[in-house]
C-alpha cells in the first residue's frame, strides 16, 4: 500500500488576501521573525505579483520556500524558517 | 532666494524620497491655514475666496502639464492619481474591453492597481524592459489587443532615473486610439514634458515640485471617461470627493509655476551638471561599481548605482553617520528585504542587488556637497567590503 502523503501542518498562518505588494512580504517578515528556527508558516495571498515575490525573497534570506499552490486565485506559501 | 533643504553642515540627496518645501510656497499657504480660507464649497465670501484661489492654483498646474485646466483633478498625492488613472479608464471601459499594458519597472502604485484589476477580471500585460529599464515602444505596438483600454508608461522610472520614449509611445497609441497615462512624477519641470505630445492622462505630484506633502493632481484631456474611486459629495467635478486640501493645493500651483519658470531657467541644466559630476567622481575614486540605468537617457537629478560586496543599508546608515543623506532608491525593497521589482527587471545579479544606491539631487544642491559624497562614500564602501560581513537578517 503507498504511503499516504505526508501533509505538513503550519506552526502559523498568516491571511494577507487583499492586500498587496510590498505587505504581504512584511507580515510574512515580521511574522517569522518571532518563531523558532525550523518551524513553518504559512502566508496566503491573492496579490498576483506574490508568487515571484515569494519566491525572490526566500531565495535572498535563505528560507525554504517548500511550498506553493494555488486554489481559486489565492496562493498559499508554506516557508521553513532558516535561521 | 531664501534657502530651503537641509540644514547646512547636512547633504542632502533624497529629494526623490522628500523633497523640502519650497519657502516661497511655505509663504503662500500660510494665510489660508490661518485665516479660514478653506473650503472652496462654503457659501459665505471666505468660500469664493478658497474657491477662486483653487481655480488659480488649478490653472497654474494646467499650465506645466501644458493641458486645459478643467482637465486637472486635484488629488491627495501621485499615488491615488495613478489608481483614479488605471483603475478609472480601466473599470468605465465596457466588460469586455478592460486589457491594460504597462512596464516592469513602474511605481508600484500602478503595479498594484493593475493587479488588483487583474483579480476582477481585467487583463493586464506587464511589458519586459531592457538592461538599462528602458520600455520598447516596439512592444506597446505589439501589446496592444482590441480590447486595451489604457496604456501607462511612466516618464521615468524613480528608482533608477531612467527616462522613458513617451512621446514615441504616444505616437502609437494615438494612432490606435488608446489613451495614454503618463506618470510624470521625477519628469515634470525636469525634462520637456507636456500633455501635447500625445498623453490623455498625466500623474502629478507637489512634493516632487517641493510642494508640499499630500497633494497631487491627475490631468485628463477632455473626453476621456474616468469613474471616480472616491465617491461623496461630488467635489473635483464629481472625479474625486472631499472638500479640497486648500492650503496645500495653492502651495502645489505655487510650486508648479515656480518649477515651470526654473525649467525655462537652465536649472535642469544646472542639476545634470551635478549628476555627472557625481558619476565622474564616483568612478574616479570607487572601484567596482555601476550605474543602474542608462547614463545620459536619466533624469538630471538623479543618480543610481549597484555596488558589489557590500551591503545598502550598511552604507546608508555610515553615510548618515557622517551627515549624507541618501537611499536604495525602493521603499518596498527596504521594508521587505527582498530584491526591488526595478531591479529584477532590469536583470542586476543577486549579489548587486543588495549593494543598490540611489542619490537624488534637487534644487538647493550645490558643487560642494557633491564633492562631499565623493569624498565620504568610497572609504565608506572600502571598509564595509574590508569587513566583507557575512549577510544577516
Amino acid at each position: 500500500m503507498a504511503a499516504a502523503p505526508k501533509v505538513l501542518i503550519p506552526d502559523k498562518e498568516i491571511d494577507c488576501i487583499g492586500l498587496f505588494c510590498p505587505i504581504p512580504i512584511v507580515k510574512t517578515r515580521e511574522a517569522i521573525q518571532r518563531m523558532n528556527v525550523g518551524e513553518l508558516i504559512a502566508m496566503l495571498s491573492d496579490d498576483p505579483a506574490s508568487d515571484a515575490d515569494m519566491r525572490s525573497w526566500c531565495r535572498s534570506t535563505g528560507h525554504d520556500l517548500i511550498e506553493v499552490t494555488r486554489e481559486g486565485g489565492v496562493y498559499r506559501f508554506l516557508v521553513r524558517k532558516t535561521r | 532666494m531664501e534657502r530651503g533643504g537641509a540644514a547646512p553642515d547636512r547633504v542632502y540627496f533624497d529629494y526623490a524620497g522628500f523633497a523640502p518645501v519650497d519657502p516661497r510656497v511655505l509663504a503662500v499657504m500660510r494665510p489660508f491655514l490661518e485665516a479660514g480660507i478653506g473650503n472652496p464649497s462654503a457659501p459665505h465670501s471666505l468660500g469664493s475666496e478658497a474657491r477662486e484661489s483653487l481655480e488659480a492654483a488649478r490653472a497654474k498646474v494646467a499650465r506645466l502639464v501644458g493641458g486645459s485646466a478643467s482637465g486637472v483633478v486635484f488629488t491627495s498625492g501621485a499615488t491615488e492619481a495613478n489608481n483614479l488613472a488605471i483603475r478609472g479608464v480601466v473599470l468605465r471601459a465596457p466588460m469586455g474591453a478592460r486589457h491594460v499594458i504597462s512596464s516592469a519597472v513602474e511605481h508600484i502604485s500602478v503595479l498594484n492597481a493593475c493587479r488588483d484589476l487583474e483579480k476582477v477580471g481585467a487583463a493586464v500585460t506587464i511589458l519586459p524592459v531592457d538592461g538599462e529599464g528602458q520600455v520598447n515602444p516596439d512592444e506597446v505596438r505589439r501589446a496592444i489587443r482590441p480590447e486595451t483600454a489604457l496604456v501607462s508608461i511612466a516618464a521615468a522610472c524613480g528608482e533608477i532615473g531612467t527616462t522613458q520614449p513617451v512621446t514615441d509611445i504616444a505616437r502609437i497609441t494615438r494612432a490606435a486610439g488608446i489613451p495614454l497615462h503618463v506618470d510624470a512624477v521625477g519628469a515634470l519641470g525636469r525634462m520637456p514634458l507636456a500633455s501635447n505630445m500625445g498623453f490623455d492622462l498625466m500623474t502629478v505630484s507637489s512634493n516632487d515640485l517641493y510642494g508640499p506633502p499630500g497633494a497631487g493632481a491627475l490631468w485628463v484631456r477632455p473626453g476621456v471617461k474616468v469613474a471616480p474611486q472616491i465617491l461623496g459629495g461630488g467635489q473635483e467635478g464629481g472625479y474625486r470627493s472631499g472638500t479640497e486640501n486648500l492650503p496645500a493645493l495653492v502651495g502645489l500651483g505655487v510650486a508648479a509655476e515656480l518649477m515651470r519658470a526654473e525649467a525655462a531657467h537652465g536649472e535642469p541644466a544646472r542639476l545634470a551638471g551635478l549628476r555627472d559630476r557625481l558619476v565622474e567622481g564616483l568612478l574616479t575614486a570607487l572601484p567596482d561599481w555601476r550605474l543602474t540605468g542608462p547614463r545620459s537617457a536619466r533624469l538630471p537629478h538623479h543618480v543610481s548605482l549597484v555596488l558589489r560586496g557590500a551591503k545598502a543599508d550598511s552604507i546608508l546608515l555610515d553615510l548618515d553617520l557622517c551627515g549624507v543623506a541618501a537611499s536604495s532608491g525602493s521603499a518596498c525593497a527596504q521594508r521587505t528585504g527582498a530584491p526591488s521589482h526595478v531591479l529584477r527587471a532590469i536583470g542586476c545579479a543577486p549579489q548587486e542587488m543588495e549593494g543598490s544606491l540611489c542619490f537624488t539631487l534637487g534644487r538647493w544642491s550645490t558643487t560642494s556637497e557633491v564633492d562631499a559624497v565623493i569624498e565620504r562614500l568610497p572609504p565608506i564602501v572600502l571598509r564595509l567590503r574590508s569587513l566583507a560581513l557575512p549577510a544577516s537578517r
